[in-house]
C-alpha cells in the first residue's frame, strides 16, 4: 500500500479508477479487518483448497476398501478406518468437496430462484406481489427439516432431488430478503427513469436494482450457506440426504456414531469439520455486515 | 407589536455571544480535515445575525457549535465560544446540556422530522421548561398556547393537544419555534427554517420568527441560503464560503454594497432573465386531463395545457398543487381518468407499456434529485450510454463519440466517463440528468423542479445551459417549479396551478403583470425580494391571506 495512493484518494477522487485501483482499495479494507474475520477467511479458504484438490490431498481413494473395519487412529491409517474399512481421512478430505460443494450449488440455486422473484414482487407491486407473498408465507409456515423430510421420502433422495427441495425451501427467505431491500431502491427516481426509458424487467432488475442490494445479498449469502449446510448434513444424518458410497460428513457422523460408545472421538471429526465451518462463515459474515451497515465502532 | 411587553430584565445591546477564530474538523475515512476554518463573530442581545453560503459552507456547523456542540463525525478542534461569560468548550458537558434548552434553543430546518410522531406537540413544547423545573406543568400549558397565539397559529386553545402530522408543515414549523421560546431562550439558533415550505407559508413563518424574536430581545443567528429571506430577518449578515468568512456587514449596507466578488456574484443570481417568445406550433397538448391516485384522491381536474416547438411552459404552485402528477400523467406514469395526451398532433396511449420506444424516446425528464435520479452504481460512461445503446443502438467507438460529444454539450469533458455519481458535485449531477435525457434527442424535457436541490450559484449555470440547449437544439420545456425567480429567468409561458386546478395560464408577461387572479396574486406577492422593508411592506398591504385562497375563495 504506497503513501501516494492513499493521499491521492483522500483529496480528489481519481478520475479513472483502474483495476489497480480497486485492488489497493480492497486490501486497505481487509487489512482493517478484526482477527476473528481473518481466522474465518482462513479457515474458509482451506475448506476451499481442500475441497478443490481433494483427489491430491487423499492418501486413498474415496470409496475403496483399504483395511479393515474401525481400525485405530496412526500407522497406515492417520485417522483410523470406518465401519467398512474405508479411510477416514480420505473421506473427510472428499467430504469437503461433497458437503461443501452440494451446499454451495443448492445456496446458488436457491439466491437466483428467491432473488429473482423477489425482485419482481418489489418491481411489480400489485397482485404479483400478493400472489408471491402468500406463496412464500405458506411455504414458511412449514418447518423446514420436517417438509424436506416428507418430500424426500415421497420423491426419492438423490442428489438432484436434494439440491432442488432445499434450494426451494429456502429460497423463501432469500425472497423475503431481496423483496424488502429492493423495495426501498425501487423508489429511487433511477429506476423510474429508466422505466420512463422503456427498459424491460430483467434489465430494470439486473443493472438498476440488483448492484445496490449487492451488500445485505452476499452477507446473506454467508448466512444461508451455513443453514443449507446444516440442513444437508442433517438430512444425510437421518439417512435421507447424500446417499452411500457418497463420502459426506452428516452420514459419515451416523456410520460411526457407536464408536462414541468406546470413547473414541472418531465421529466428532466430521461433527467438528461442520462445526469450524459454520463459525468461520458466521466470522466472516459479521465483519462484512458491520462494514457494509456503516456502522461506527 | 405595539400591545407586546418585552421581558422585563433584559436589555438589548449587551455582548452576549463571541465566537473566536473557530475551527471545526470533520472527519472521513479516518482522516481529519477542516470545514470550518477560522470563523470570528460576536452577537448582542436581540440582534439578529444572518448566516448565508451555498451548501457545504459551513453554515448549520457552525450554527451548532454556537451550542458548544459538534454533531457527530465532527469535533471542534480551536478557537473558543463565549456565551453570556461562560466559555462552552471548556465548560463540562452537564453544564453545555443545562445551557441548551433553556438558554440555547435550536430550530430545525424540517420541523416534520423533529417532533416525534407519538406525541402531541403540547407534550414536546412544554417538555424542556419541566425538565429544567422553571414552570409546573399548568403554568407551562398557559404559556405555550400563549406563544401558539403570538406566533399566529389557528386556534391556539387546541392546537397543541394535536399530533404533528395532524398540522400542516408551516404550522408545525411555528410550533417547534414555540417549543423553542418557551424557556425565553437568550439565543436562538434558526438553521434553514422555512427552505422546506411553499412561499405562500414561508411568509406566515417569517413574520411570526421575526415578531417574537423582536418581541423578547431574543438574539438569534437564522441560517439559510436565501439572500432574499435572511435580508427580511437579520440586522447584520455574514457570508460563509469553504468554512471561512467572506464578508460581514449590517443588511442594508451589504445589500446596496456589497465589497467581495463572491458576494457581488451571489447577488446577481436573480437578475437572470429571458427575452419572451412567442409560442408557436403545439408539441404537446394536455386535453381536459383529470387524474386520481385509486379511485377517491382527485389530484387533476380538467386541466388543459399546451407547450409549443422550442419554448418552455412553466408550471408553478406549491406542493399538493398537482405540478408533479401533471409530469406522471403526460409521462404515462399515471394514465388519466379522462382526458387526452396529444404529442406531435396524435394522440398517446394514456399508459407508459402501451407507448412504443420511439414515443418514449421523444419526451425525457429531469429530476428534482440528482442524488436519487443517478444510479450509486453506475459510471458517467454507463448512464449516458444506456439511452444512446438503446434508442439509437450505437455501440463501440461511435457510442463512445456521442458520450463524449454530449459531455462536451453539458460543459464537462471526457476525464468524467469512469467517475461514479458519488464523485460528483451536485451540479454536475444535475448536468450528468441532462447530459442523459439529450442522449435520446428528445423534443420535449419535463424539468421537474431541476434546480431546487442546488445552491443559487449551480442554479443559475444549469438554467443557463438549459437555456442554450434550447437555442441549439430547439427542444421544448415543460418547467415545474415553485420558484418564481426561476420563471422569471427562462419561462415563455406561465401556467398557475392550484389544488389540481389551472388558476391562470398565459405568456410570461401577461401572467406576471397585473391585473392577476386571487391566487396568483397571493403566490406572487409571497415570494420574497432583496429589499429588506419587503416583508414589513406586504404584511401591511396584504388583503388575501393564504387561509382565505384555500377556504375556496379563488
Amino acid at each position: 500500500m504506497s503513501e501516494s495512493a492513499q493521499t491521492g484518494q483522500a483529496i480528489v477522487p481519481p478520475a479513472r479508477i483502474g483495476r489497480r485501483g480497486r485492488m489497493s482499495r480492497v486490501w486497505r479494507v481487509l487489512r482493517k479487518a478484526p482477527p476473528t474475520a481473518w481466522f474465518g477467511m482462513i479457515v474458509i479458504a482451506l475448506y476451499l483448497v481442500t475441497a478443490v484438490f481433494a483427489p491430491l490431498l487423499a492418501p486413498y481413494p474415496e470409496t475403496e476398501l483399504v483395511g479393515g473395519a474401525f481400525e485405530p487412529w496412526g500407522g497406515q491409517f492417520v485417522l483410523g478406518t470406518d465401519q467398512l474399512g474405508r479411510d477416514m481421512l480420505s473421506r473427510l478430505i472428499y467430504g469437503a468437496r461433497n458437503s461443501v460443494g452440494i451446499a454451495f450449488m443448492t445456496t446458488m440455486l436457491s439466491f437466483i430462484l428467491g432473488s429473482a422473484l423477489g425482485l419482481t414482487a418489489a418491481i411489480s407491486r400489485g397482485w404479483v406481489d400478493q400472489v408471491l407473498s402468500r406463496a412464500v408465507d405458506v411455504l414458511m409456515s412449514i418447518p423446514q427439516l420436517i417438509f424436506a423430510l416428507v418430500l424426500l421420502s415421497i420423491v426419492g433422495s438423490s442428489i438432484f432431488n436434494l439440491v432442488i427441495i432445499i434450494a426451494v425451501l429456502d429460497s423463501t427467505r432469500v425472497f423475503r430478503l431481496s423483496r424488502s431491500v429492493a423495495q426501498g431502491v425501487v423508489v429511487m427516481d433511477y429506476v423510474e427513469a429508466a422505466r420512463l426509458r422503456g427498459e424491460k424487467l430483467p434489465w430494470i432488475m439486473r443493472r438498476e436494482i440488483l448492484p445496490n442490494i449487492m451488500a445485505p445479498l452476499v452477507a446473506e449469502f454467508g448466512l444461508r450457506f451455513c443453514f443449507v449446510f446444516l440442513t444437508i448434513s442433517a438430512l444425510s444424518f437421518l439417512g435421507l440426504g447424500i446417499q452411500p458410497p457418497t463420502a459426506d460428513w452428516g452420514s459419515m457422523v451416523r456410520d460411526n456414531a457407536a464408536l462414541i460408545t468406546y470413547g473414541d472421538v472418531t465421529p466428532l471429526l466430521p461433527a467438528g469439520a461442520i462445526a469450524l465451518l459454520t463459525v468461520a462463515m458466521n466470522f466472516v459474515v459479521d465483519w462484512f455486515l458491520h462494514k457494509t451497515s456503516g456502522l461506527r465502532e | 407589536m405595539t400591545n407586546a411587553k418585552p421581558s422585563g430584565t433584559r436589555t438589548k445591546g449587551d455582548l452576549l455571544l463571541e465566537i473566536r477564530n473557530l475551527q471545526i474538523e470533520g472527519e472521513s475515512d479516518e482522516v481529519w480535515r477542516p470545514i470550518v476554518k477560522g470563523v470570528d463573530f460576536t452577537l448582542k442581545r436581540g440582534e439578529v445575525l444572518g448566516l448565508i453560503g451555498e451548501s457545504g459552507a459551513g453554515k448549520s456547523t457552525i450554527g451548532l457549535a454556537a451550542m458548544g456542540y459538534a454533531r457527530g463525525g465532527c469535533r471542534i478542534s480551536g478557537g473558543s465560544v463565549v456565551f453570556d461569560g461562560i466559555d462552552l468548550l471548556a465548560a463540562s458537558e452537564e453544564t453545555r446540556r443545562k445551557l441548551r434548552g433553556s438558554r440555547i434553543a435550536y430550530v430545525a430546518q424540517s420541523a416534520a422530522a423533529s417532533f416525534n410522531p407519538a406525541h402531541r406537540l403540547m407534550e414536546q413544547t412544554i417538555e424542556a421548561e419541566l425538565r429544567e423545573g422553571l414552570r409546573t406543568a399548568a403554568d407551562a400549558e398557559k404559556d405555550a398556547i400563549e406563544l401558539y397565539g403570538r406566533l399566529r397559529l389557528p386556534n391556539p386553545g387546541e392546537i397543541g393537544f394535536r399530533y404533528p402530522h395532524q398540522v400542516s408543515g408551516g404550522q408545525l414549523q411555528r410550533a417547534m419555534t414555540a417549543m423553542a421560546m418557551t424557556c425565553r431562550p437568550d439565543l436562538i439558533i434558526f438553521d434553514e427554517p422555512t427552505t422546506a415550505l411553499d412561499v405562500t407559508t414561508q411568509v406566515e413563518v417569517l413574520a411570526a420568527i421575526r415578531d417574537i424574536v423582536d418581541q423578547f430581545h431574543t438574539a438569534a443567528i437564522y441560517i439559510t441560503h436565501d439572500l432574499a429571506v435572511v435580508a427580511q430577518m437579520a440586522d447584520r449578515i455574514k457570508v460563509l464560503r469553504y468554512g471561512k468568512s467572506v464578508e460581514e456587514a449590517p443588511t442594508r449596507e451589504m445589500l446596496t454594497n456589497p465589497r467581495e466578488d463572491y458576494t457581488k456574484s451571489l447577488w446577481s443570481v436573480r437578475r437572470l432573465g429571458k427575452q419572451e417568445q412567442a409560442g408557436g406550433e403545439p408539441v404537446l397538448q394536455v386535453k381536459n386531463v383529470t387524474a386520481a391516485y385509486g379511485n377517491t384522491v382527485r389530484v387533476l381536474s380538467n386541466v388543459t395545457v399546451t407547450v409549443p416547438r422550442g419554448r418552455t411552459v412553466a408550471v408553478v404552485g406549491e406542493s399538493g398543487s398537482g405540478k408533479s402528477t401533471l409530469a406522471r400523467v403526460i409521462t404515462g406514469l399515471l394514465p388519466p381518468i379522462e382526458g387526452q395526451i396529444i404529442f406531435n398532433g396524435e394522440a398517446l396511449p394514456p399508459a407508459l407499456k402501451e407507448r412504443s420506444s420511439d414515443t418514449l424516446r421523444r419526451i425525457q425528464m429531469i429530476y428534482q434529485m440528482p442524488d436519487t435520479a443517478l444510479n450509486p452504481r453506475q459510471t458517467v460512461y454507463e448512464v449516458i450510454g444506456r439511452p444512446i445503446e438503446f434508442y439509437r443502438g450505437l455501440t463501440g467507438a461511435k457510442k463512445e463519440a456521442r458520450i463524449v460529444e454530449l459531455l462536451k454539450l453539458i460543459e464537462m469533458d471526457e476525464s468524467y466517463v469512469d467517475r461514479l455519481p458519488s464523485e460528483l458535485s451536485g451540479g454536475q449531477k444535475q448536468r450528468i440528468c441532462i447530459a442523459r435525457a439529450l442522449a435520446a434527442e428528445p423534443e420535449l424535457i419535463i424539468c421537474d423542479e431541476v434546480t431546487s436541490a442546488l445552491d443559487q450559484i449551480v442554479q443559475e449555470g444549469i438554467l443557463q445551459l438549459l437555456m442554450r440547449l434550447q437555442r441549439e437544439l430547439n427542444v421544448s420545456y415543460l418547467f415545474i417549479t415553485h420558484d418564481i425567480a426561476t420563471v422569471r429567468a427562462i419561462s415563455d409561458e406561465i401556467v398557475v396551478m392550484f389544488q389540481g386546478r389551472v388558476v391562470q395560464q398565459g405568456p410570461k408577461t401577461k401572467v406576471l403583470s397585473p391585473p392577476h387572479p386571487p391566487y396568483t396574486e397571493l403566490l406572487l406577492s409571497s415570494v420574497p425580494e432583496m429589499d429588506p422593508d419587503w416583508l414589513t411592506n406586504l404584511l401591511a398591504r396584504r388583503k388575501v391571506t393564504p387561509e382565505s385562497i384555500k377556504a375556496g375563495d379563488r
